[in-house]
């Protein structure tokens, strides 16, 4: 794997650009990671990267050399199978060594391809089993209030996350008690496993579930870095109410033979597909 | 034992603001002093045990000793994954805390009996698993569980034995305690039905059989010493759950036992046989209907003991 460096700037008026070329890096690592793993999820990988690489590029309040900071904010990656594009992320923004990633998927390596936190700096929690971030957040979020500390929590969920019973239950929760402090990324991709969302269980109106679970609501191009950043910079978007970011997405976003196809939530990109993608990946702005 | 439970919880929370209580929306009359003395440590989350479980496992891992609280099954498997995963997984400190176990609720139905949380648990990594028969075992678990880091399971039942305790003893964690002596046949119990244990040991006594009981009150991890030690100092051993005998308290026993060199005379398990209780009833009528009573339970170590002379048992143990 070439070294693809990535420097993490604290000028704010450059971060847009900065979350550009970091989610560029991010999934030409994804691509390498999955495709040398023979892994799968590389289109939910792809979908997410913008929104990572915009948390990572100055919206979080982290230290990557401190990476259990008592003050930093928490990120859940709730949808943990896109492992991949966060480890990446976390490789680049200097949380561990980005030669480590060439590990993914290995006999015996701590890079689980669903997020595991044992070992990695930088991952606050491991899930992988859908349905599972949102509460262990709103713990975080409500520890956050009874301490009086004014970190916040982000949790970043797919779509197909939102079929779980157990996405809701924390859904209610934290809209009862105004967990403002809370923060639920939707990465919305409109496809899932199998089929799309819209075929499978359908979520719309998604916004107004969230916002009828007494959440403040905003959507969001999930690609537009700019605008996720403005969006994010606005946390909360209400006082007194937990904050929905609904984010849309194409799964596969970057390589255009993976975009919008349910192929590629398993599809492992080699040989000449490998080639093509990397071409994309490499000469895109 | 629910009662020493929350006294227990009671004190520890007035020395210890990590001490946080949630309840999935049970405990009517229970957590209500508890609620109004700390209301900063008490979150009534609703029915919604998988997200109860979460939001422990989320306030632990921000340093909170957090107590999760409902009864039977709702508290363990309603919410396993979250249990292993989220509490499990990240060594969080958080104490499930099931009342009403075993068949507690007899007459609400097999809805409302727990009688396969132990084995379930029990095969979880880092997790302690605690069911204590009286309420100084309740009181005392409920302090040393808050003193001890991690994950644990700690199962209360509506019935309680009557008080083992001797004066001064000290409750440990992981250490069974033996609460009658005895040479013939070790009764090794774990949960309220104790009290049914110390009835059957009675009733054998006029027989002039001499039974030792052990509250095995700590599942996970098991006492494996005390376990040995019995095997090879009394001439059999029986277990006794209000539980599944598949995996639960004698299951534990029978696998470290066979990996020990120790071999008992005899042993047995006692325990549900026979699937899902389909009856109303109360905790007593279905043991009764069970063979989970004291009368059974000791006609049941004479069915072991059947063809064997006690001269050879007591023999055999010396």
């Amino acid at each position: 794997m070439s070294a693809i460096t990535f420097a993490l700037s604290t000028d704010a008026s450059s971060a847009s650009s900065q979350a550009r070329e970091l989610a560029r890096c991010v999934r030409i690592h994804v691509l390498r990671m999955t495709s040398r793993a023979g892994a799968a999820h590389i289109g939910s990988a792809f979908s997410c990267a913008d929104i990572l690489a915009v948390l990572y590029s100055g919206v979080l309040r982290v230290r990557c050399a401190d990476s259990r900071w008592p003050s930093r904010d928490r990120f859940v990656l709730s949808k943990g199978h896109a492992g991949s594009a966060l480890y990446a992320v976390l490789a680049e923004c200097g949380f561990f060594p980005i030669e480590r990633l060439q590990t993914f998927y290995e006999d015996g390596s701590q890079l689980c391809g669903h997020v595991s936190h044992q070992g990695i700096p930088g991952v606050e929690v491991s899930t992988g089993s859908l349905g599972h971030g949102l509460s262990i957040g709103a713990g975080m979020a409500l520890a956050a209030r009874l301490q009086g500390s004014s970190h916040r929590m982000f949790t970043l969920l797919s779509d197909g996350e939102c079929d779980e019973g157990s996405t809701w239950e924390p859904a209610l929760f934290a809209g009862h008690h105004g967990l403002d402090n809370l923060v639920a990324i939707i990465d919305f991709n409109k496809i899932q496993s199998l089929a799309p969302v819209a075929d499978t269980l359908a979520l719309e109106p998604l916004a107004a579930k969230w916002s009828s679970f007494g959440w403040a609501v905003r959507e969001v191009d999930g690609h537009d870095h700019g605008a996720l950043a403005r969006l994010l910079h606005a946390i909360p978007f209400e006082p007194g109410k937990p904050s929905c970011l609904i984010a849309h997405t194409v799964k596969g976003k970057g390589v255009s033979f993976m975009e919008n196809t349910v192929l590629w939530h398993y599809r492992v990109a080699r040989g000449v597909e490998f080639e093509q993608a990397l071409a994309e990946l490499e000469t895109s702005a | 034992m629910r009662d020493a439970f929350i006294r227990g919880l009671t004190e520890l929370a007035a020395r210890d603001p990590a001490i946080l209580l949630l309840t999935g929306d049970l405990g009517y009359g229970v957590l209500t002093d508890f609620a109004h003395r700390f209301p900063g440590q008490f979150v009534n989350v609703g029915i919604a045990e998988q997200n109860m479980t979460g939001l422990a496992a989320g306030l632990a891992l921000e340093g909170r000793t957090v107590f999760t609280y409902s009864i039977g099954n709702f508290p363990t498997l309603r919410c396993l994954e979250q249990i292993r995963n989220d509490i499990c997984y990240h060594q969080a400190n958080v104490k499930i805390v099931s009342v009403g176990c075993g068949m507690s609720y007899g007459a609400l139905g097999i809805s409302h009996h727990a009688t396969e949380d132990v084995s379930i648990v029990r095969a979880l990594p880092n997790v302690t698993v605690v069911s204590p028969c009286d309420r100084w075992e309740a009181a005392e678990a409920t302090h040393a569980l808050a003193n001890r880091h991690g994950p644990a399971l700690l199962r209360l039942d509506k019935s309680f034995a009557p008080e083992t305790d001797t004066p001064g003893e000290l409750f440990r964690i992981g250490k069974a305690r033996t609460v009658r002596q005895g040479r013939h046949v070790t009764l090794i119990a774990t949960g309220g039905i104790l009290g049914e244990a110390l009835i059957a040991a009675s009733i054998l006594e006029t027989a002039s059989i001499e039974c030792r009981v052990i509250s095995m009150h700590t599942i996970k991890p098991l006492d494996i010493s005390t376990v040995i030690a019995a095997a090879s100092e009394s001439g059999g051993i029986v277990t006794i759950e209000e539980h599944t005998v598949e995996g639960g308290l004698g299951g534990a026993v029978a696998e470290n036992l066979l990996e020990s060199d120790a071999r008992p005379g005899f042993f047995l398990r006692i325990g549900l046989r026979s699937g899902f209780s389909t009856v109303a009833g109360s905790q007593q009528f279905l043991r009764h209907l069970h063979g989970l009573d004291g009368p059974a339970i000791a006609q049941s170590v004479r069915n072991c003991l059947a063809g064997t002379p006690l001269q050879y048992v007591a023999r055999a143990c010396a």
